[in-house]
């Protein structure tokens, strides 16, 4: 706020303040917007004197859409949610409905969630730090991570079939099986990763110019930051060590073995560094998931929640009622309320469902962590010059599906 | 599943938490209702007492409860739920590792309740939300505008009774002064 303060002091009164007061929008379409959100910035000279983010260009009904469809159909709403890690709003939602049911995936199904969705916090981190560091000048970084991404890309591909429209989990397990040889591919391609990770570690992390741009932009404190609602990286920048994964302990996250990277200042720098490091850490669960990987099935065998397999439907009536209602009625979980909390790439994604039992879902609720970060950009920004805007607002990572929902 | 398993579920579904346990002791009078639903804690609380206990939930010791994490409400029409809404609030301790649920029953003719966003500042963007979603007022909330839809909206899109294929006729941009109250203080 120094420069504000600065300003302010030398500024003769009030009104002669006010009068030099411009005010700027930038986006919705902006590049430097990442989705569509319109920042009313008022600046003062290049100083930013006020700012207020306006959301909703992307809204589309989720929850509305989601509350009108089967509790099944709204898997592939989840993946337009945070586009950039699809598989993790995947899991989370189905996660959420198998709490409302009160039973678990299979170990393997477990294992290989953790698998997919650490891939998906990659591939989310990958593409918010080449983006921030493209905007602010290092095009290589951003060709490079973007290459590492793809690599993770084809592995999505590989198990799911879609690269972003993943529509991959069901309730009770996984629509598909570890495809043949793709454990080697994970391990050739997180060798792959882990080359670019320590090339671009060279290439920006020490790197004077970049520092400049980043280093005690945007800052925000520990107080600020929980008041706010902060979660995930963002806070964990602030030197919060609030992670979900080990928090609440979902999954099988309690059996492997992760640290939490944390920040000190809440700066833009810390944040590259916190997710930097988050990169790493889910590259090394990702191995210790592949290596306990058990044998077993990888959908629960639990009646009326997955479709029986062809060879019941067609050879007994038991199986051919079971896919009868299954696709007539749907899924009917028990009448209840749960809120789900998953480590998302953002942060804290939770998802909050009501059922009556009827099979048609009364609310389906999804708490966007990005939402908070958005809320928070006049806290960040004010004080700032324009230009520190495209760091600061490439460091929060905003995904539009995810916070207009 | 057999009846027993179901009856031994609800048992546990009404088992008070400690927190529960708290916040019965600390306002006998508001705790209208909780449950324990798959272990999530849930107090359901009369409307006029949502301050006073988000306060003591922030400030008490053996709450520390830092972050609110969400808002919304559930429109309880199809489900003839009395009230018609139901505000929920969700918040999370990292002093104590817990979470907990906050729940006001909201009569459809008066959707009013106080904003918690001088405790928490989370709590503005998600109440503009509500508002927005469900036509729930916020009182004393510092700038209760639209938030996701845009202002000439009509109705509240979350409600059961607005229908999902209802259309609404498209808006002329406006200029940038009539966008933007800038008579806000900063």
């Amino acid at each position: 706020m120094t420069a504000l303060q600065a300003r302010m002091a030398t500024s003769k009164s009030g009104a002669d303040f006010s009068a030099s007061v411009m005010t700027i929008e930038i986006g919705p379409a902006h590049p430097a917007m990442h989705g569509i959100v319109r920042l009313t910035t008022q600046l003062d000279g290049e100083l930013i004197v006020g700012m207020e983010p306006e959301i909703g260009y992307l809204h589309r009904g989720f929850e509305k859409e989601s509350e009108n469809s089967k509790w099944i159909q709204v898997i592939p709403y989840t993946d337009r949610l945070n586009y950039v890690s699809p598989l993790l709003c995947n899991i989370g939602y189905s996660m959420a409905v198998e709490k409302l049911y009160g039973i678990e995936a299979p170990r393997r199904a477990e294992f290989t969630r953790v698998i997919m969705g650490e891939i998906s916090r990659i591939t989310d981190h990958l593409t918010c730090l080449g983006a921030a560091a493209m905007e602010i000048g290092a095009f290589t970084f951003f060709l490079w991570f973007i290459k590492a991404r793809e690599y993770l890309y084809e592995l999505v591909e590989e198990m799911t079939g879609a690269r972003l429209t993943t529509n991959w989990t069901r309730f009770g397990g996984n629509s598909m099986d570890l495809p043949d040889g793709f454990l080697s591919d994970l391990a050739d391609r997180l060798s792959k990763l882990e080359g670019i990770m320590e090339e671009c570690d060279k290439l920006l992390t020490r790197n004077k110019i970049f520092i400049d741009r980043v280093k005690d932009v945007g800052t925000i404190s520990k107080e600020d930051a929980l008041s706010y609602g902060f979660s995930g990286p963002m806070l964990r920048a602030c030197g919060i060590p609030f992670d979900v994964r080990r928090a609440d302990a979902y999954s099988v996250y309690d059996e492997l073995d992760f640290e939490i990277p944390v920040g000190s200042t809440g700066d833009c720098f810390d944040r590259f560094l916190v997710r930097m490091e988050e990169i790493r850490q889910s590259t090394s669960i990702i191995k210790q998931a592949a290596d306990k990987m058990p044998e077993g099935p990888f959908m629960t065998d639990e009646r009326m929640l997955h479709y029986p397999d062809k060879k019941d439907v067609y050879g007994n009536i038991e199986g051919l009622i079971d896919h009868f209602k299954m696709v007539m009625e749907g899924h009917h979980p028990p009448a209840g309320e749960i809120y789900m909390p998953t480590e998302g790439g953002n942060g804290e994604m939770g998802f909050y469902l009501v059922s009556d039992g009827s099979g048609d879902p009364v609310r389906v609720r999804m708490r966007p962590p990005c939402f908070n970060f958005v809320q928070a950009m006049p806290l960040m920004t004010v004080g700032h010059y324009v230009a520190d805007i495209v760091p600061i607002f490439g460091s929060v990572n905003m995904i539009g599906g995810e916070l207009d929902r | 599943m057999s009846e027993s398993i179901k009856s031994d579920e609800m048992n546990a579904d009404r088992e008070a938490g400690k927190l529960t346990a708290l916040l019965k002791q600390k306002f006998p009078n508001d705790v209208l209702d909780f449950h324990a639903h798959r272990s999530d804690e849930t107090v359901v609380i009369e409307r006029d007492s949502l301050d006073s206990v988000c306060r003591f939930l922030r400030d008490d010791s053996r709450c520390a409860f830092e972050i609110m994490l969400d808002i919304t409400a559930v429109d309880g029409l199809e489900m003839n739920m009395k009230p018609r809404f139901e505000m929920v609030y969700h918040f999370k301790s990292l002093t104590h590792a817990s979470r907990i649920r906050l729940k006001v029953p909201l009569e459809e003719d008066d959707c009013r309740i106080a904003s918690i966003s001088p405790i928490w500042k989370s709590a503005d963007w998600y109440e503009r939300e509500c508002f927005d979603m469900f036509g729930i007022i916020f009182e004393g909330h510092p700038d209760l505008r639209r938030i996701l839809m845009y202002e000439e909206f009509e109705g509240h899109p979350l409600r059961k009774d607005y229908p999902i294929d209802k259309q609404q006729p498209l808006m002329e941009l406006k200029e940038i002064e009539e966008r933007h109250t800038y008579g806000r203080e900063l």
